[in-house]
């Protein structure tokens, strides 16, 4: 899909995400190893973004599992359409319970969730599978099994195996330890905050009517807070808010007052809010 | 680089980094040959992403890989190009490249500074280069005042953010002096043999750093932890309360539940856990040889605390105080917290070293409420009693109220029982691990919690 490291940087700038060095030397790997992409990193540093990119530039389609507590193979994987099934069975044409039970199992009645689609088809995918830690430790186990073999046995069906493999692209926030197992079958990428003049093109790229010496204050602003031990320190979605914020309010530089007024944009929690605006000598908030 | 000189490099470094405790298998290593293939020589810091993408697992062993790294791709061998330098010469270029923030540029004056002041000894067996010798006489710290001066001149920093230049130039000579490390290690490597220094020189990963020989800054970064690691063990605990709660059958209302289906017991009901979570009562021994591993446990429990219905925390040396409040507010200034409970709690009496008996007696006697039969009690603590009487009378005391007592002791295990600790006498009457890193107490933390 690539030829260089340069050349990921490249593309992926068009599609509207500006990668570090280690992000484009371990999307390029992950393509020429054709291993999965483990990205961890804090919220808001553009994970989830990676994969659309990704799959942008590579003229593919997204399929996105989404996961979340409770998650299951019905959800993840396939289901059968149970409604259909029955209308089918009540239709009742002239023929053997045989003949309709082979019917009703066949590809016309199966509901393909994302990881059955993203193995399907002869189109290039990117699947992304996105807050991985979110999903109870069995799907992982799915997951394993898939990202091995990429097939899937249906039962009823047989076994699907992938004609073209798909870029993976799973993300995680780390709040639940990722089994080894899974780990190793990825290559792993950590997505910190990104350099100063980094983020300062970011914000500029996403919030274009922005002067070049605001972004800057910006970025150095979130930089300090970054360094105070917070709750929660503001990630590269909050310096965008927060930009755009100023953007809007018509502010052309920083002063006292339009930090203390607009800090609830980069700090969520209460405490933070007082605990930075001591620290860059802000009268009482 | 020559083919065999490759691999070999690869093996080294996969060798180091398995002896820092890094899991790394044969798969990862034929990985990262491949990823050395694709990307070549050519860009040092695209190889370093290569690799660490291949071999690597996790976010925390990073700060090994790079070091590691650094002695097995070095950024050249041997002495930097160019004329020895004087002093005040390398003064003057490294305060315009810290102004100009040209990291390059202050490699390269790392490299010269270590070459020209950090050498000593005049043996080949007990020679080396040193960075505490270099930075000692370049002095960089002294260069702040300087740096900010040329970079106000220069205009552009005028308004708000001038309040962030100092600790802006700050974290800049902080970066330098970590260049200056990496490239004195690199020298003695080249000397004594990199696998030896990749060993010994490369700090271990912050959850594998003793608490009790834990530094200021590897404190600062477990504090940074804290938040992460509760939510992890957050997890844990609620995938072991869900399997607590599955699994058994309440025979009763299944039966109840029979009549509509004529008695068959068609639909098994599972026992729901009754809502009430546990309470958890902490004695944390908070004396200055094992402040590190109270602090740092304290903020851990507290940020636990919604996992529980009740959490009370009592500090001691060799009286004891009640610390609760003081936690509750304390999540906002983690790293002032240990000072706070210092000053503000009574817990010295006539002298400062720890007496465990005195401490676990006034427990006993003034708090003895605060433990029942829900009450899970973790000591904090290295046992040593400082030769006086360890009141062993008050811990059985204790251990009778409560549903369990833990002991968790900072020191390891073979120092247990030697000179003045009554560990093993403790652990005859609770339950007693060794818990030296935050490896170990979030393994122990996890596993030992009540559900
Ligand atoms: N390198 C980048 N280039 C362009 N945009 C970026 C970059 N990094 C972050 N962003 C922007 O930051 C915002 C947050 O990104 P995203 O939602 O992908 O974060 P995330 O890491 O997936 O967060 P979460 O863990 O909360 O899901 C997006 O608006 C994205 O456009
Ligand atoms: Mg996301």
């Amino acid at each position: 899909m690539f030829r260089s490291v340069d050349e990921v940087a490249a593309r992926l700038a068009e599609a509207g995400y500006l990668a570090s060095p280690a992000v484009a030397t371990t999307v390029f790997l992950a393509d020429r190893l054709g291993k999965p992409l483990l990205v961890e990193g804090p919220a808001g540093v553009g994970k989830t973004e990676l994969a659309k990119a990704v799959a942008e530039v590579a003229g593919a389609r997204l399929v996105r599992l989404q996961c979340y507590e409770g998650v299951d193979e019905s959800r993840a994987l396939y289901e059968w359409n149970h409604a259909k099934q029955l209308l089918r069975i009540s239709a009742g044409r002239d023929e053997s319970w045989d003949e309709t039970r082979t019917d009703i199992f066949s590809e016309e009645f199966l509901l393909p969730r994302p990881l059955l689609t993203a193995i399907r088809g002869d189109d290039p995918k990117v699947l992304l599978i996105d807050e991985t830690d979110k999903a109870d430790v069995e799907v992982e186990g799915l997951l394993l099994e898939i990202l091995s073999d990429f097939q899937v046995t249906v039962p009823e069906l047989g076994t699907i195996t992938a004609t073209r493999r798909p870029f993976v692209v799973l993300t995680s926030n780390a709040s639940r330890e990722l089994s080894e197992a899974l780990r190793r079958r990825c290559l792993f990428l950590h997505i910190g905050f990104p350099d100063e003049e980094l983020e300062r093109r970011i914000v500029r790229l996403k919030v274009p009517g922005l002067s070049q010496a605001l972004a800057e204050s910006v970025v150095r602003v979130v930089g300090a807070l970054r360094e105070m031990e917070l709750r929660k320190v503001p990630s590269v979605a909050e310096t965008i808010d927060w930009a755009r914020t100023l953007l809007a309010l018509g502010a052309d530089t920083l002063d006292e007052t339009v930090v203390r007024d607009t800090l609830g944009v980069l700090l969520k929690h209460q405490d933070d809010i007082l605990r930075a605006a001591a620290k860059l000598d802000l009268d009482a908030v | 680089m020559t083919a065999v000189g490759v691999a070999e490099r690869l093996t080294g470094l996969v060798g180091a980094l398995r002896a820092h405790g890094l899991r790394i298998g044969t798969g990862e290593t034929v990985d990262a040959a491949q990823a050395m293939e694709a990307l070549g020589f050519a860009d040092r810091e695209l190889l370093r992403e290569g690799l660490a993408a291949t071999l690597l697992h996790g976010t925390a062993q990073r700060p090994v890989f790079d070091p590691v790294f650094d002695l097995y791709f070095p950024r050249g061998v041997g002495a930097p190009q160019g004329q020895p330098t004087n002093r005040e010469d390398l003064r003057d270029r490294l305060a315009a490249a810290l102004t100009a923030n040209d990291r390059a540029q202050m490699g390269q004056l790392a490299a010269e500074a270590v070459d020209g002041f950090g050498g000593y000894g005049n043996s080949p067996t007990s020679d080396g280069w040193s960075s505490h010798q270099t930075l000692e006489w370049l002095r960089p710290q002294t260069l702040l005042a300087r740096v900010r001066t040329s970079i106000r001149a220069q205009g552009g920093n005028a308004g708000f953010t001038d309040r962030l230049l100092e600790d802006e130039i700050r974290q800049r000579i902080e970066g330098f002096r970590r260049q200056v490390a990496a490239e004195a290690r690199r020298r003695v490597a080249e000397r004594r043999g990199r696998d030896e220094i990749a060993r010994r020189a490369v700090a271990p990963t912050a959850d594998r750093v003793d608490f009790l020989f834990a530094g200021r800054a590897q404190l600062a970064e477990l504090r940074r932890a804290v938040q992460p690691l509760a939510r992890k063990l957050a997890t844990r605990l609620a995938a072991r309360r869900r399997r607590a709660s599955r699994g058994t059958i309440d025979l009763r209302r299944t039966l109840r539940g029979s009549l509509s289906t004529g008695g068959v017991p068609m639909r098994p009901v599972l026992r729901r856990r009754r809502p009430v979570r546990p309470e958890l009562v902490l004695l944390c021994d908070v004396s200055g040889s094992v402040s590190g591993f109270s602090d740092f446990t304290m903020l851990l429990v507290q940020a636990l605390h919604d996992q529980f219905s009740k959490v009370r925390v009592f500090a001691f040396v060799n009286r004891l105080d009640e610390v609760t409040p003081l936690l509750t507010h304390g999540t906002a200034d983690p790293e002032g917290l240990g000072t706070r409970i210092r000053d503000e709690a009574t817990l010295t009496g006539w002298h400062g070293s720890s007496d465990y008996g005195v401490a676990l007696g006034e427990f006993a006697e003034r708090y003895g409420d605060a433990v029942g039969p829900r009450t899970t009690v973790f000591v904090l603590g290295d046992a040593r009693t400082n030769m006086s009487d360890p009141n062993l009378p008050a811990v059985r005391h204790i251990a009778q109220r409560a549903r369990r007592v833990y002991w968790l002791n900072p020191e390891q295990r073979s120092q247990w029982g030697t000179g003045d600790s009554a560990a093993p006498d403790y652990a005859e009457l609770v339950e007693m691990h060794e818990c030296r890193n935050a490896q170990q107490l979030s393994a122990l933390v996890g596993r030992l919690l009540p559900i």
